[in-house]
């Protein structure tokens, strides 16, 4: 016992010793060997620098998979059942098919005979047209989403395709895609970052911000303020942390989102707990542990409403309209016009028409209840004045199913065929004579696309006004700067326009205000009238 | 000489004052909470404007103990005897030095009308006000509570008309202080406890 101790205590003397600086400042000691570096906190237990398989040239995307699925045996069937694969979803509630290859949005519209630009996003090679092989294994992308170098390209145009020897393209515009060493990119895979997702997801709507107003380059590495949870210097949670995946499958749907979810913090080993990327699956339904009231908020309110603010917060402006039927106009010598505004966003393109712009926007409010239906091609739609919806938000206040969620609403005017009544899927991108980004012919843009989709066209178009509600669920501030209560509780409430709720002050009762004030003010005169009568009356008597 | 009677007690004396300092106080809140002006904030203003609420509340449950025991609570049964003639005292009497209609003695502090006016407060603008109030609270509970068919509408709407005809009887209550014998009589007898009658 006393030994133990007296080895501890000289442990104890050496270690203070050392932290006072020992070997530098005594020179008789004999150096010590240098402390070993800190090992680096690895996420993996494989280097992938040290395998045979990718220490060579690959000359192809599909050769790189060729690789990882030596090791990786079941990762591209894996891959093959996701949406992320087939672009195709199937609504379970509205039976509606969905996906990227169905829907349509008043961005630029569809994917329709622009599968070559498109699939840039599309995390596999070679998807150019409607014969593209989905049952290819070495047509899945790993390099999309397992990039760690920041190196990794998928031009538009080339069909998903990556540039492995510089190449003129479009051919005969002498600009220079330049080539990328897929070795090297190979042998530093990883997982899926911030970067990797945000390659597309950052850029959906065709650039930075554009569509969804919560998703921009300002979130690869946010600050606390912009992102609670991103804060790249504070929790610095990935894309994956919340959006957990399972066999390569991704939680979390635009077709089938979480609206209110009542099932509470996810706990391991519980099954049944559903979508891990709903606020609540880590933060419970009461976790307002000050204020028990506003936990009786979140009965109603979708965490989101409070706690994002607003959108396009970190300086990445998001499209806010899009007006398809300005587009197509030439200057004096017949060339396309881009115009921006003092801030040097684009607010005119003849490619794709007029835009407005928005920073720091404060959402729309709606009740939700996590259905969405499609406006799909095969869907009749009749100009009527109003609003075409692109996709229909179910909820309402007394669904028991419905919170009050902020929206992105995106509104504009996109074609429309008014003959059969149905919107329209142009051809927009391509190096071809009928591109209506090449040649501004909506006559030569509109036949093509619609025969790529496989639905009638009149041969007559015009434009109608559309708008899509894109839920708002990123760009989670600090609870600091979550609403104040006036925000919504006054007359100029952020919740105007939610029908069927009781919100107090927003619907104070005007009648009841001006009884009520008046009985005061009556009470009032009163009393001062009789005072004023005893004043005169007692003078007199005295 | 006037005479001077013990009518007010201690207990029934903080009791008063607390709750007219608490009242007061939920009327400021209230009507920031209302959006009438801007004192507090909205936020604030409903932190304080609940504190308060159960703060007076307590206080109830000690001043109805209080009344209970002590049988005070007899003071506040009403009576048709005299209600006219002191009604007539306000509207006419009272301006030609006509000589007060009731005398009150420690056993009938309040007047006939002061009774009716007192006991209206306690069943029907206080129940209204604390009942409506306490439902707002538990807002979110009613459906547990098997409230679930209960609006948030008609318990926002009474607690207003509550608050407004507390307010109308708060300023005729201070004004009808000034009618004792001098001005603040009344008043010293609220704070004293002794009233001077003629």
């Amino acid at each position: 016992m006393s030994h133990l101790f007296k080895r501890a205590a000289l442990a104890l003397c050496c270690a203070a010793w050392l932290a006072a600086g020992g070997p530098v400042l005594a020179g008789d000691a004999k150096p010590e060997a240098k402390p070993e570096a800190k090992p680096l906190k690895l996420t993996t237990t494989a280097d992938h620098t040290k395998f045979k398989q990718l220490q060579k040239t690959f000359n192809s995307g599909p050769e790189v998979t060729k690789a990882c699925l030596e090791c990786h045996t079941e990762a591209a069937g894996q891959i093959h059942r996701t949406k992320h694969w087939k672009w195709e979803f199937l609504n379970p509630a509205t039976k509606q098919t969905l996906g990227k290859k169905t829907v349509l949005n008043n961005y630029c519209i569809s994917i329709a005979s622009n599968q070559a630009s498109c699939t840039s996003c599309h995390v596999g090679y070679g998807w150019k047209d409607a014969n593209f092989d989905f049952k290819s294994e070495t047509n899945v992308d790993c390099l999309a989403c397992h990039d760690t170098t920041g190196n990794y390209r998928k031009p538009p145009g080339l069909a998903g395709n990556v540039v492995t020897k510089d190449m003129e393209f479009p051919p005969g515009s002498g600009r220079i895609l330049k080539a990328i060493d897929l070795s090297k990119i190979a042998q530093k895979v990883g997982k899926t970052s911030r970067d990797t997702c945000g390659a597309c997801h950052f850029n959906g709507g065709g650039g930075d911000g554009v569509k969804h107003g919560d998703l921009d380059s300002s979130m690869s590495a946010p600050e606390k303020e912009l992102d609670v949870h991103m804060d790249a210097t504070g929790l610095d949670f990935t894309c994956a942390t919340c959006h957990k995946a399972s066999s390569h499958d991704v939680a979390g749907s635009r077709y089938t989102p979480t609206a209110k979810d009542a099932k509470g913090a996810h706990v391991r080993g519980q099954t049944g707990m559903g979508n891990p990327a709903t606020c609540v699956s880590c933060h419970d339904s009461a976790p307002h542990k000050k204020e028990a009231r506003l936990n009786q908020h979140a009965s109603k309110i979708a965490c989101q409403t409070c706690h994002i603010p607003s959108f396009a917060r970190g300086g990445v402006a998001t499209k806010m309209t899009w007006d398809w039927s300005t587009a197509g106009k030439r200057d004096a010598e017949g060339k396309h016009i881009v115009t921006k505004d003092a801030k040097g966003r684009i607010i005119y393109e003849s490619r794709k028409g007029s835009f407005t712009v928005g920073e720091n926007v404060i959402p729309e409010y709606a009740w939700f209840n996590g259905h969405v239906e499609y406006t799909l091609l095969t869907d009749k739609i009749e100009k009527t004045g109003q609003l075409t919806p692109i996709n229909k938000l179910g909820g309402s206040a007394t669904d028991g199913k419905s919170m009050i969620w902020p929206m992105k609403v995106f509104r504009g005017s996109q074609p429309y065929d008014p003959v059969n009544k149905t919107l329209i899927t142009p051809h927009t991108a391509g190096n071809d004579d009928t591109g209506f980004w090449k040649n501004l012919d909506w006559d030569k843009a509109i036949p093509v696309g619609m025969k790529d989709s496989g639905a009638p066209y009149s041969g007559k178009f015009e434009f109608i006004e559309t708008e899509m509600s894109w839920p708002i669920t990123h760009m989670v501030a600090p609870k600091e700067k979550a609403l104040g209560c006036v925000e919504c509780h006054s007359k100029e409430s952020r919740l105007a326009g939610i029908q069927g709720i009781y919100i107090p002050v927003r619907d104070n009762n005007r009648l009841l205000d001006t009884i009520g004030w008046g009985v005061v003010l009556l009470t009032l005169l009163g009393v001062l009238a009789h005072g004023a009568l005893r004043i005169v009356t007692g003078r007199r008597h005295s | 000489m006037a005479e001077r009677i013990y009518v007010f007690k201690r207990f029934e004396r903080f009791w008063h004052w607390s709750q007219a300092g608490l009242i007061m106080f939920l009327m400021l809140t209230a009507f920031d909470i209302h959006g009438t002006y801007t004192i507090f904030g909205f936020e604030k203003a409903v932190a304080y404007h609940t504190i308060a609420a159960w703060s007076l509340m307590g206080l109830w449950v000690f001043a109805i103990f209080w009344h209970f025991t002590t049988g005070e609570w007899k003071q506040y049964i009403p009576t048709t005897e005299k209600v006219m003639a002191m009604a007539q005292y306000y509207l006419f009497g009272i301006f030609r030095n006509a000589p007060h209609p009731f005398r009150l003695t420690t056993l009938r502090k309040h007047n006939p009308l002061q009774r009716l006016a007192y006991l209206g407060v306690m069943l029907f603008i206080g129940p209204l006000i604390w009942i409506t109030g306490v439902l707002y609270l538990f807002y979110a509970d009613w459906p547990e509570l098997g409230l679930g068919g209960l609006q948030l509408e008609w318990v926002a709407t009474g607690h207003v008309i509550g608050a407004f005809l507390m307010l109308a009887f708060l300023i005729a209550h201070v004004y009808l202080t000034t009618t004792g014998h001098t001005p603040t009589a009344h008043i010293k007898a609220m704070i004293t406890g002794w009233e001077e009658v003629d």
